[in-house]
C-alpha cells in the first residue's frame, strides 16, 4: 500500500441556512476543496459522499451541478461516522493504486429538533424509545456514577469547546458561555441540560486525496462496529453502554488506527473528538486514550483538552460550538487538522502541531479514527 | 370497544408467574437477549431458546423525557432506564415514574403490561414499562 496524502479541503459553514439547497452548501465545499488541490475536472477518478438525511444521489446531485460527474460516486452512510467511513474508503482507493486522486465529500442539512431515524422500528417509535438524548444521559449518568464525573466536569467541557469556537469562524455558535450559564440551562435529560449538548444543523466538508506527495499525510483510516455486549443485551445498538471487557467500537478503532500509523496517544498533537454531549467528549478521551479509564472527571478539572494544555481537544469548537451535520461533521474536523498540520489554523493554531487524531462515533455504534500526519 | 393490541407481536406475554417479557437464549453460549431472534447476536450461533423473563428487575440507569420523541404515542413526561432482568439481561424501556427523586440505583422494579395510548379506530395499544415496587 502506498501513502495517501490531503491535497486540498474545503468547508462550508455549520448552521443554518433556510435559503440554500443541500446540493449549494456541497458544492461551495467540494469547489473550495478543489481549489485548495489545484485539481479540476478529470483530475480525480472516484468520489464518496458522507450523508444520512441527504435522500438518493445526493453526491451526484452535487457533481452533477458542478459539471465534474462521470466519474465514480458512491454516498456512504455511516451515522455521525459518515464522512469519516466516506474518506476510509476513498483512501483505500488511492492506497491501493487503484485511482490517483479521489474526491471525499460530506454534507447535510439535518431536520430541527430530536432526530428522526429510521434506525429504530416504528414501534420503538410509538413506545418512546426512539428518544434519542435520553439514551445520550443514560450514558452520562453511567459516567458520571462510574468515574466521579460532576455536573460542573461537563458544564466545563462545553464552556471550553464554546470558548475555542469563538475563534472559528465556520462555527455555528461563536459565543463564550459560563461554567455557571451552562448549569443553569433548562434540563433535556436529566444529568444533560440544553447547553450540553449540540444542535443538529447544516454544512458540508470536502477533502481532496491524493497518491502525490503533500504536506499532510492521511497516516490511518480506521472503521470498526460494535459487539453485542457493547451495548446492551438487545437489538439497540448504541455507543457508549458497554458491558466490561468488551471493547467498544471507538477502542477498536483506535487501537486499529494507532497501529497503522506507527503512534501512540501520547504521540499526538491535536485531537477533534465526538462532543454530540459533553459527556460524550469524556468517554471519547477515555477510549481513545487521552486520559486513564475513568479518569475523565480529572482530566476536565486539570483542564484536560483545553488550548495550551499538552493535548489541546477540539480546538475548532466542536460540535457543541458547530452543531453536527451528521455526513459533514467528520471530514469537518479533517479540514480542521489539515489547516493545524499546515500551521494554517490561525488564531487557534496549536503550535508545531505535527500529529493529529479524528474521532467520530454514532447511531449503529459505528466509530472512525483518522490520524492525519505531518 | 375494541379487544386491546400489543405495540407489536413477540414482545411479552402474561402466564402465571405474571406479566414476562419473550427474551430468548442461545444454545451455544447461553447469553439471552432481547427481543427474541433466532440468531444469538454475542456469537453468531443458529438456534435460540425463547426464555421469558420478569416481572421482577433491577434499575440500572434511568433519566426522564420532558418533551416528546419522534412517533411516541404515550403522554409526556416519562420515564426512560436500563432494567437488569434475570440472567444479567438489560433492556432499555420507558418507566413509569418521571420523577428523578424516586428513582435510584438498584431499585427494585416490576414489568407492566398496560395501555399506552389508542388507535384512530379505539383499540387499547398495549406497551411494556417498569414500575418501582414499592409504588
Amino acid at each position: 500500500m502506498r501513502p495517501v496524502y490531503v491535497a486540498g479541503v474545503g468547508l462550508h459553514p455549520f448552521g443554518r441556512f433556510a435559503e440554500r439547497s443541500l446540493t449549494a452548501l456541497g458544492a461551495d465545499a467540494v469547489r473550495a476543496a478543489l481549489a485548495d488541490a489545484g485539481v479540476g475536472r478529470g483530475g480525480f477518478q472516484a468520489a464518496f459522499c458522507g450523508t444520512v438525511y441527504g435522500g438518493v444521489a445526493a453526491g451526484h446531485k452535487v457533481l452533477t451541478a458542478l459539471g465534474l460527474s462521470g466519474v465514480a460516486i458512491v454516498n456512504v452512510e455511516a451515522g455521525c461516522a459518515s464522512g469519516g467511513a466516506a474518506l476510509a474508503l476513498g483512501a483505500a482507493q488511492v492506497a491501493s493504486g487503484r485511482h490517483e486522486c479521489v474526491l471525499v465529500l460530506g454534507l447535510e442539512k439535518m431536520p430541527r429538533g430530536i432526530i428522526r431515524s429510521s434506525f429504530f422500528e416504528p414501534w420503538r417509535e410509538e413506545a418512546g424509545l426512539a428518544a434519542t438524548p435520553a439514551y445520550f444521559a443514560l450514558r452520562a449518568q453511567r459516567l458520571m456514577r462510574e468515574s466521579e464525573v460532576r455536573a460542573e466536569d461537563l458544564a466545563r467541557v462545553s464552556a471550553t469547546n464554546h470558548r475555542h469556537g469563538v475563534a472559528n469562524p465556520d462555527a455555528m455558535y461563536r459565543k463564550a458561555l459560563s461554567v455557571d450559564e451552562i448549569l443553569a440551562s433548562p434540563v433535556v435529560c436529566e444529568p444533560l441540560r440544553l447547553l450540553m449538548l449540540c444542535a443538529p444543523n447544516e454544512g458540508a466538508a470536502a477533502v481532496v486525496l491524493s497518491a502525490r506527495p503533500a504536506a499532510v499525510r492521511v497516516a490511518a483510516a480506521a472503521l470498526r462496529s460494535h459487539h453485542a455486549g457493547s451495548v446492551l443485551g438487545e437489538h439497540t445498538p448504541l455507543s457508549g453502554l458497554a458491558d466490561d471487557g468488551v471493547p467498544t467500537p471507538t477502542e477498536m478503532a483506535a487501537a486499529d488506527a494507532y497501529a497503522e500509523a506507527g503512534v501512540g496517544p501520547a504521540d499526538l498533537d491535536v485531537v477533534e473528538l465526538q462532543d454530540t454531549d459533553a459527556a460524550r467528549q469524556i468517554l471519547s478521551a477515555e477510549e481513545l486514550g487521552l486520559c486513564a479509564k475513568r479518569g475523565g472527571g480529572r482530566w476536565v478539572r486539570d483542564g484536560g483538552g483545553e488550548m495550551g494544555s499538552d493535548l489541546p481537544v477540539n480546538p475548532s469548537g466542536g460540535l457543541l460550538s458547530k452543531g453536527e451535520p451528521l455526513g459533514a461533521s467528520a471530514l469537518g474536523q479533517i479540514v480542521e487538522l489539515t489547516r493545524q498540520l499546515r500551521g494554517a489554523a490561525g488564531p487557534r493554531q496549536v503550535p508545531g502541531a505535527r500529529v493529529a487524531l479524528a474521532h467520530t462515533v454514532g447511531r449503529g455504534a459505528r466509530s472512525c479514527v483518522i490520524v492525519p500526519t505531518r | 370497544m375494541a379487544a386491546a393490541r400489543p405495540i407489536t407481536g413477540g414482545l411479552f406475554v402474561v402466564d402465571e408467574e405474571g406479566p414476562r417479557l419473550v427474551a430468548a437464549r442461545c444454545a451455544a453460549c447461553g447469553k439471552p437477549h432481547f427481543p427474541a431472534g433466532p440468531v444469538c447476536p454475542y456469537c453468531g450461533a443458529d438456534g435460540t431458546v425463547e426464555t421469558r423473563v420478569g416481572p421482577a428487575a433491577r434499575l440500572w440507569l434511568y433519566t426522564a423525557v420532558l418533551s416528546r420523541p419522534p412517533g411516541y404515542r404515550g403522554e409526556v413526561p416519562y420515564g426512560f432506564g436500563v432494567v437488569e432482568l434475570a440472567g444479567g439481561l438489560r433492556v432499555i424501556a420507558r418507566l413509569t415514574e418521571a420523577r428523578m427523586e424516586r428513582l435510584a440505583p438498584g431499585l427494585a422494579m416490576r414489568l407492566v403490561i398496560e395501555p399506552l395510548f389508542t388507535d384512530d379506530d379505539g383499540t387499547p395499544v398495549l406497551s411494556y414499562a417498569f414500575r418501582p415496587e414499592e409504588a
